[in-house]
């Protein structure tokens, strides 16, 4: 569904990305794990329209048989075009009650009554959302907060969701239900590319995973046989051979 | 090796000597025009590179120093005022002001003085919010200071403005002064001292992490500032012997931004480049505007051409840089 | 409530009614570019001579004239942004703020080069200059006017950004722009949209001021702008509901400023505006309705 090709991103003055080739299947899980700096947010960035490519293809499969170039598209088409991206740090918007999160999260929709019924759908997956809908998304908990952000990202109907290190600050059950929903998700269909730096529960729901390392693609295949591999349980499981 | 920091570099020292002489040949052989026009410039230089000091080197953005010079200009006028004349023009004066004619240099030290002191009420209430603050709150200032002086008219003579001040300024009380702006905030950019402000104008956060304090900073460049800008407008009194309470707005504020961001935010040589260029240009505009009947058709130019270099040229002609001549020299063996 | 007290009541809802306008735009772009911007005072000298000009001609309605004035506001605006704001994205906001000062200096001086600085009078229909009796008070129809037709694009407004997908979008890019982005926000668009709704706003009151007060010139927006810039930090800029609220805080004080203290007092008016911005941000800097300002990633 989405192939990167030798992609290459600059921040700056810093070539972050130096040629990536990555491919997510129709209804995949598909994993990328890397150490801080790595490049996970930069390509998941790239991909969404939010840094330019300097060099190498985003291609998106479409239903009009040619592939999209999505290197070329500014963030909204992307969008629009059904590649979401549920952020790192959640992104709320704070000031803003539930229920308006959820709709800006259909901003690039025009089907008003199944963005209706997307709603009602949402608080039946997240009931805590519905109780909260008319309040600040700030003022809801950790938890609560990343469960929106992905029925944000949700509403878009999303083709390939782009999750950013959803695990990240929560405690350790909020962790085990947010990998629950995500599988939860997945089994419904949605295909995922999965940002993490919990690399063990990453690599346990992936289909399949790449290791990140400054800016290269070092290692690929089955998340099972990364679990296995030397070299990853070392670096990114921390657990001996 | 080590460098000198107020040394200037020995053309930056022919510069001096060839400022001197300018103003040596323009007081022996030019008109009073000519003089007095030279002079207003080098005020200008004085005034753009005092800006400098608070809003290219630390960073800040004020437009308050029209009312310090108003301040400054008010105080130092009351005080060289002829004690015989100022029964009538200035009533409410206490006894001893009323008897008091000062000189030239104490009055000016004065009014530099009563506008530094206006700074630190300003600076304390405001700096420790964001930049654009500053901005409004200068400006806000600038209203305040013409509304007081408008108002206190026992005072100040009001909105008619005080004129017949003693001509005490000349070329050289000018020059003297520019020539110690300059080296003051030349000397205080190539000292440690400047280069905190420039590490707080870079990234504030992390100048406090290496143990700047910052507000303190912020409020030393603009009280400084404010104080120079105080003896500039005292300076300028006493050169055209006229002052009112609107003489230095904000058309005023706009040119002096116009020159440090020109000339390049933090670079010394290229604010007093831009004084120079942008007074000449207003005094020479002046009279096409009359012709034309286009009053503010310098001011629109100007105002085109900032636009213009923000877009061109953000960092200005010389960016935060002295011209490599200028830079300090190297004394080998001197210091660690 | 005496006749006084009410006349001078009214007085300060006219007054902050016309900060409330300009200040809504204030907090607007604010809110979604970080900058204040220096030449918006100076739509209200816009809208005054679009006004005056329109009237002159005497063909044109005065339903139509607001409804061209609110236009002619927008397109300024988005003027604005294209030529000095979109172009300094990215660039330290010092950098934007001198920009739109250099905007304000062109703009005013290029009226008093093309209209000169002469004051002109312009007049609003008889109608609005009679005298309506409110209670124990009298005041002028325009008065009310300005008072309803306020609080009219108030309400509209908030029913703008509460209820319609723009709204809200612009919203969502004041609250977050990295979010925003994500949602499939058109950012340029959007913020091009406030500026064209605060700048009518503007533009508006700049038909109300010169109605009300017979008489402008090209400098007119100067001062109203600085001040409905006050009225922002009062209410917390950045805040539609604190412009409105601020504005209209704004507007009753600097009345009873001049209403309630001996005359000789009257001439400070407009220092007191500014000695309360300053004390304003001195004791409280977020303003009444504003958040905590914290920088955007």
């Amino acid at each position: 569904m989405l192939t990167l090709a030798e992609l290459e991103v600059r921040r700056g003055a810093t070539r972050v990305l130096r040629g990536i080739d990555l491919e997510v299947r129709r209804g995949e899980i598909v994993a990328l794990i890397g150490a801080n700096g790595a490049g996970k947010t930069t390509t998941l960035h790239a991909i969404s329209g939010l840094l330019p490519v300097q060099a190498g293809r985003i291609l998106l499969d479409s239903e009009e048989g040619e592939p999209l170039r999505l290197d070329r598209m500014p963030a909204t088409e992307v969008v629009a075009r059904g590649v979401i991206q549920c952020p790192e740090g959640r992104q709320l918007f704070a000031g803003l009650t539930v229920l308006e999160n959820l709709l800006l999260g259909a901003y690039r929709r025009s089907d008003r009554e199944e963005v209706k019924r997307d709603l009602a759908r949402m608080a039946e997956l997240f009931p805590v959302l519905g109780e909260r809908r008319g309040q600040n998304a700030g003022s809801l908990s950790g938890g609560e907060q990343m469960m929106l952000a992905i029925a944000r990202a949700l509403m878009a109907r999303p083709r390939l969701l782009l999750l950013d290190e959803p695990s990240l600050g929560l405690a350790p059950q909020m962790v085990d239900r947010i990998f629950e929903t995500i599988l939860a998700l997945n089994r419904e269909g949605v295909t995922m590319l999965l940002v993490e730096q919990n690399a063990l529960a990453a690599l346990e729901i992936a289909h399949r995973a790449y290791v990140l390392e400054t800016g290269r693609i070092v290692r690929s295949g089955p998340g099972s046989a990364l679990l296995d591999d030397p070299r990853v349980r070392a670096a990114y499981l921390g657990l001996g051979t | 090796m080590s460098t000198l920091p107020f040394l200037p570099g020995p053309r930056a020292a022919l510069l001096v000597v060839a400022a001197v002489a300018v103003v040596a040949f323009a007081d022996l052989h030019l008109s009073a025009y000519a003089v007095t026009l030279l002079s207003l410039v080098l005020l200008n230089v004085a005034l753009a590179v005092s800006l400098q000091l608070t809003n290219g080197l630390t960073g800040l953005f004020s437009l308050g120093h029209p009312a310090f010079m108003t301040v400054g200009g008010y105080v130092a006028a009351i005080l060289t005022y002829p004690v015989r004349r100022k029964g009538f023009m200035m009533p409410d004066l206490p006894g001893w002001l009323a008897t008091a004619q000062w000189d030239l240099i104490p009055a000016t030290l004065a009014g530099a003085t009563v506008a530094a002191l206006l700074a630190v009420i300003v600076g304390v209430a405001v700096l420790r919010l964001k930049g654009h603050y500053l901005a409004v709150a200068t400006l806000g200032l600038i209203v305040i200071v013409r509304v007081v002086i408008n108002n206190l008219d026992g005072y100040t003579r009001g909105g008619l403005g005080l004129s017949g001040v003693p001509r005490l300024t000349g070329p050289w009380e000018v020059l003297i002064f520019t020539l110690l702006t300059v080296g003051l905030v030349w000397r205080i950019k190539h000292a440690s001292l400047g280069r905190a402000m420039m590490a707080m104008r870079e990234n504030e956060l992390a100048a406090r992490c290496m143990g700047i304090d910052a507000f303190a900073l912020k409020l030393l460049a603009f009280v400084l500032g404010a104080f120079l800008a105080g003896a500039a407008g005292a300076l300028t009194v006493h050169l055209v012997s006229v002052i009112t309470p609107g003489a230095y707005g904000i058309p005023l504020a706009f040119s002096l931004v116009v020159m440090v961001v020109v000339g390049g935010s933090g670079s010394i040589t290229g604010a007093a480049l831009a004084a120079v260029a942008i007074s000449l240009l207003a005094e020479f505009a002046r009279p096409l505007e009359e012709g034309l009947e286009l009053y503010g058709l310098s001011q629109v130019l100007v105002a085109l051409g900032l636009i213009l270099v923000l877009r061109l040229r953000p960092t200005g002609l010389f960016g935060s840089r002295e011209p490599a001549a200028f830079r300090p020299v190297r004394v080998p063996g001197v210091g660690r | 409530m005496s006749a006084y007290f009410l006349q001078q009541l009214l007085n300060g809802l006219m007054l902050g009614s016309l900060y409330a306008l300009i200040a809504i735009g204030f907090s607007m772009i604010y809110g979604i570019v970080r900058l204040i911007n220096f030449a918006h005072g100076d739509l209200l000298m816009v809208g005054a001579f679009t006004t005056l000009g329109l009237a002159a001609t005497g063909l044109v309605p005065w339903w139509a004239i607001a409804f061209l004035v609110l236009i002619t506001g927008a397109l300024s605006g988005i003027a604005i942004e294209r030529v000095a704001i979109r172009p300094m994205r990215g660039a330290p906001q010092v950098t934007g703020f001198i920009a739109t000062l250099a905007v304000s200096v062109v703009i005013e001086n290029g009226g008093l080069i093309l209209l000169s600085g002469q004051p002109r009078t312009f007049l609003f229909p008889e109608i609005m200059r009679s005298r309506v009796t409110v209670g124990p008070a009298s005041v002028a129809a325009v008065d009310l006017v300005i008072i309803g037709s306020t609080l009219l694009l108030c309400v509209l407004l908030l029913l703008f950004v509460r209820g319609t997908r723009l709204g809200r979008a612009m919203r969502a890019l004041a609250d977050n722009l990295l979010a925003a982005r994500l949602m499939g926000i058109d950012v340029d668009r959007t913020i091009m949209a406030a500026f064209a709704i605060g700048s009518a706003f503007a533009a508006f009151a700049g038909l109300l001021w010169g109605g009300r007060f017979g008489q402008i010139d090209p400098l007119i927006g100067f001062a109203p702008g600085l001040k409905a810039f006050v009225a922002c930090v009062i209410g917390g800029v950045g805040s539609i509901g604190g412009a409105v609220l601020g504005g209209y805080l704004l507007g009753l004080a600097e009345v009873m400023f001049v209403g309630m203290l001996p005359p000789v007092y009257s001439g400070y008016r407009d220092a007191f505006v500014f000695a309360t911005l300053i004390l304003v941000l001195l004791l409280m800097p977020n303003g009444l309705l504003g958040r905590p300002e914290e920088d955007r990633a």
